[in-house]
């Protein structure tokens, strides 16, 4: 395969509209000789989050119908050999999860405000690159840092409501009931955990002085999936709660 | 996720690994997809042929098996059909040529996310790896067919394949799932996002439309088959009862209770049955292509095409109960779904006739692509005409569980794919190599092949209604079944046939490579986009130039155009040579 490398800038067209010029290909939005174009990585960046997050969609929509279908469904009793309905409804320690639900919403909202910050950093920086231009130090704070700690003690308190209905005598496979409580709350915590991952990632390359515009990427969409993981677990939570 | 975390600078690499192993270009990740279900199918291939020999010869000794036991055959079973739908229906035709063509045919320099596709790749090959080693562990492959029907596959001691054999099956899925997710996420944000100039929607090619609606029906079915297969891990190693009821196997009382085995047919088949047309759309994509292209005309009734896809894949998603006739559902559902099923046959006579009326009348040229894109067609009819019949609940029951169904889903799911992805190889071969596979060898290969699949797979309809059950490996202690016996000998003896001849095939594959016909850029006087680059195409596809699309993907025989096609790129008024 022969290898040319693209140094000509290349005009993509979307959806009939006409986009200014982006320079070689792929996600690594930049060719021979140009800057890399970030709005058309961003907007690219986003559009694969919001794919991204539909098969998520789908596996907790799939796990909802097994749910409302498994709460209707009798169960052949060996002991009468009479059909019975074994559903359990498990008492959540539900003032345990309003106080995780209430971390993760402000957890939400500092990252909102990570979001903001780098969005504002990464719009000043080409003024700031002009050799004699000064628009003083502004006050950063560690929203990052702060959205992971929270993240982290969402993960806590999710570990203690687990370990308290555990206590409580409802395991994995104690009843169809408690089997779902463990796999919805555990199946939203892994995907909370690709979060902070991202999260970490994105204080990280911080520290390795990449272009501002590029880490304001990373931040954003990693805001973006986690608004939706804050949304994810209020609907867990309102599905435990309320069709229990 | 996909982010920038992706973000690479994406030169032409040097080294030999990031050049054709952990390669970032859509082109070699392509051939990758490619080659891996070449691997596949002659792997599914070989299991066939031990079924087939096993069936008309029970007591044979064949090489690596021995004398095939009762389970051995459903392990046969169950890795033949998971290997050949999930490795080689849904890879090479999908994967392997979309990712090879999408791009080019829209004018991209790459994929969207390179790295997530590279990813996805050798996620792909670590999947089939998984599950090739549940043929050399204890109690060997898994016994549950393809479709894993619990509680068969929910109970570890149900057989010697359902220990680790099947928690590897399992595993394999799941790691399969989620490649097919990140491939489905770079095809649909390429397609939305990295399109050239000019590159509407409305004047993609077909094969462009047919990847991207496989795409989203991707999108949609592998997250629902990973929530099933967490749900039968569990169920597996941790206990939980979400699809095994109370049962006793080997007179000891299981401790699971309450689970429903149909939530698992559920799942299953609403993936499932979008399943199948993520392996036949893009093969219906290839079809309307070559007939387009070989019978110099433009495709009949363009938009129907595209709505037609679009219908198919949505109507896709409404049908999957018609796999559970046999679950004892409400007759109120089945009517239902029933009525849906037929109702699919609208769009799919759609697309059939619109094949139909574009060669009606054009300068048909048979060259080995055309012939196997008129064999798909015919291949899609006839097992598609299967379809109807058991889309009644009334007619599903008897059939169900013969060889009715086998030879349906051979024919329209398995053999009509295959005669897509053979389409599109010898059709694309000139720009993947730069050289013509020998048209020779190629006829002799399409003939015997047609007519060795309609021998192997017309009979089944016969033995079905004649009442022989599938999944039985043998057939000589029943008495109606033994007088069949005859018919299925005829049928391995054609399987002989085809198989040889796919040898043919091999050899063509890559002696081409290395001897065939030198190939000019466009040696198939076709419009789309990857005709207009070099052969192979470079590493950025165009070479540095910005490709501007000014015509439709089918611009054949235009009325006072100065020769039979307008490429894509041509300028938009009439095209001099």
């Amino acid at each position: 395969m022969s290898s040319t490398v693209t140094s000509d800038p290349r005009t993509f067209h979307r959806g009939g509209r006409e986009l200014p010029p982006i320079q070689g290909g792929g996600d690594d939005g930049r060719g021979g000789g140009g800057s890399p174009d970030y709005g058309q990585r961003l907007r690219r960046a986003r559009l694969g989050l919001a794919v991204g997050i539909t098969p998520v969609i789908m596996l907790f929509v799939s796990f909802t119908s097994a749910y409302i279908i498994r709460q209707g469904l009798p169960t052949l009793d060996d002991e009468t050999n009479r059909y019975i309905h074994d559903w359990l409804p498990v008492n959540l320690p539900w003032v345990l999860l309003l106080v995780n639900t209430l971390v993760l919403v402000i957890s939400s909202i500092t990252m909102e405000c990570a979001r903001r910050h780098i969005t504002r950093e990464a719009a000043l920086a080409p003024v700031r690159s002009i050799p004699g231009i000064s628009l003083g130090e502004e006050k950063s704070f560690p929203w990052l840092g702060l959205t992971v700690v929270l993240g982290l003690g969402f993960l806590f308190g999710q570990f203690m409501a687990w370990k308290e209905l555990a206590d409580r005598g409802f395991l994995l496979a104690t009843s169809p009931s408690s089997s779902f409580v463990y796999l919805l709350t555990g199946m939203h915590a892994i995907h909370l955990v690709g979060g902070v991952v991202a999260l970490v990632y994105a204080a990280a390359t911080a520290l390795v002085r990449r272009p501002v515009e590029a880490r304001r990427i990373v931040v954003d969409i990693t805001a973006w999936y986690w608004h939706f993981m804050a949304l994810l677990w209020i609907y867990v939570f309102a599905l435990l709660e309320l069709a229990r | 996720m996909a982010s920038t975390d992706l973000v690479h600078a994406h030169a032409a690499p040097q080294g030999f690994i990031r050049k054709y192993i952990f390669s970032l270009d859509h082109k070699v990740i392509g051939l990758q997809y490619y080659f891996l279900a070449l691997i596949a199918v002659f792997t599914g291939m070989f299991l066939s042929l031990l079924m087939r020999i096993h069936l008309i010869w029970p007591t044979a000794q064949l090489p690596l098996v021995g004398e095939i036991k009762p389970e051995t055959y459903l392990g046969l079973l169950t890795m033949h059909g998971t290997i050949m739908v999930f490795f080689v229906l849904t890879t090479a035709p999908q994967s392997g040529f979309g990712n090879y063509f999408l791009p080019i045919q829209i004018g991209a320099p790459d994929m969207a996310f390179p790295v997530l596709n590279m990813l996805s790749f050798w996620t792909t090959f670590v999947a089939f790896v998984v599950l090739i080693s549940a043929f050399f562990v204890g109690g060997g492959a898994p016994l549950h067919g393809w479709t894993g029907y619990a509680p068969l596959s929910a109970l570890p001691n149900a057989g010697p394949g359902q220990q680790l054999g099947a928690d590897l099956w399992i595993t394999s899925i799941a790691i399969f799932c989620v490649a097919s997710l990140m491939g489905a996420l770079n095809f649909i944000t390429t397609t939305l996002d990295l399109r050239a100039k000019g590159m509407t929607l409305m004047r993609m090619p077909l094969t462009v439309w047919a990847w991207f609606i496989t795409a989203i029906l991707g999108l949609l079915a592998f997250g629902v088959l990973l929530s099933a297969g967490i749900l039968l891990l569990l169920d597996r190693n941790l206990g939980t009862s979400f699809y095994v009821p109370l049962v006793v196997v080997n007179g000891q009382v299981m401790g699971h209770r309450g689970g429903s085995p149909l939530l698992w047919q559920h799942l299953f088949w609403f993936f499932g049955h979008p399943e199948v047309y993520i392996a036949i759309l893009p093969g219906m994509g290839v079809a309307s292509q070559l007939i387009s292209t070989f019978s110099r005309k433009p495709i009949f009734g363009y938009r129907a095409m595209v709505y037609a896809l679009m219908a198919i894949g949505f109507m896709g998603f409404m049908v999957w109960g018609h796999h559970m006739f046999m679950s004892g559902m409400s007759p109120y559902s089945a009517f239902a779904f029933s009525l849906m099923t037929m109702a699919i046959g609208v769009p799919s006579a759609i697309k059939t006739f619109n094949w139909l009326g574009t060669i009606w009348g054009g300068k048909v040229r048979l060259y080995s692509p055309m012939l196997f894109a008129i064999g798909f067609v015919s291949l899609f009819v006839s097992g598609g005409l299967s379809g109807p019949f058991l889309a009644q609940p009334v007619l599903d029951i008897p059939l169900h569980d013969t060889y009715f169904v086998v030879g349906h889903f051979h024919l329209i799911m398995g053999v009509a794919a295959i005669f897509g992805i053979f389409a599109a190889t010898y059709y694309w071969f000139p720009k993947m190599f730069g050289r013509k596979m020998n048209e020779t060898l190629a006829k002799v290969h399409f003939f015997v092949t047609l007519l060795g699949t309609y021998a192997i797979f017309m009979p089944m309809h016969y033995l079905g209604m004649a009442g022989q059950t599938r999944r039985y490996s043998q057939f000589t202690e029943v008495a109606y079944q033994t007088k069949l016996i005859p018919l299925q000998t005829f049928m391995t003896y054609a399987a002989f046939v085809t198989i040889a001849v796919q040898l043919v095939f091999l050899f063509n594959l890559f002696w081409s490579m290395k001897k065939g016909e030198k190939a000019s850029d466009n040696p198939w006087e076709a419009t789309t986009l990857e005709w207009t680059t070099a052969t192979p195409p470079p590493h950025d596809n165009f070479g540095g130039r910005t490709p501007v699309v000014n015509h439709g993907p089918y611009e054949y025989s235009v009325p006072g155009a100065a020769r039979d096609y307008t490429m894509q790129t041509d300028p938009a008024t009439a095209p001099v040579d």
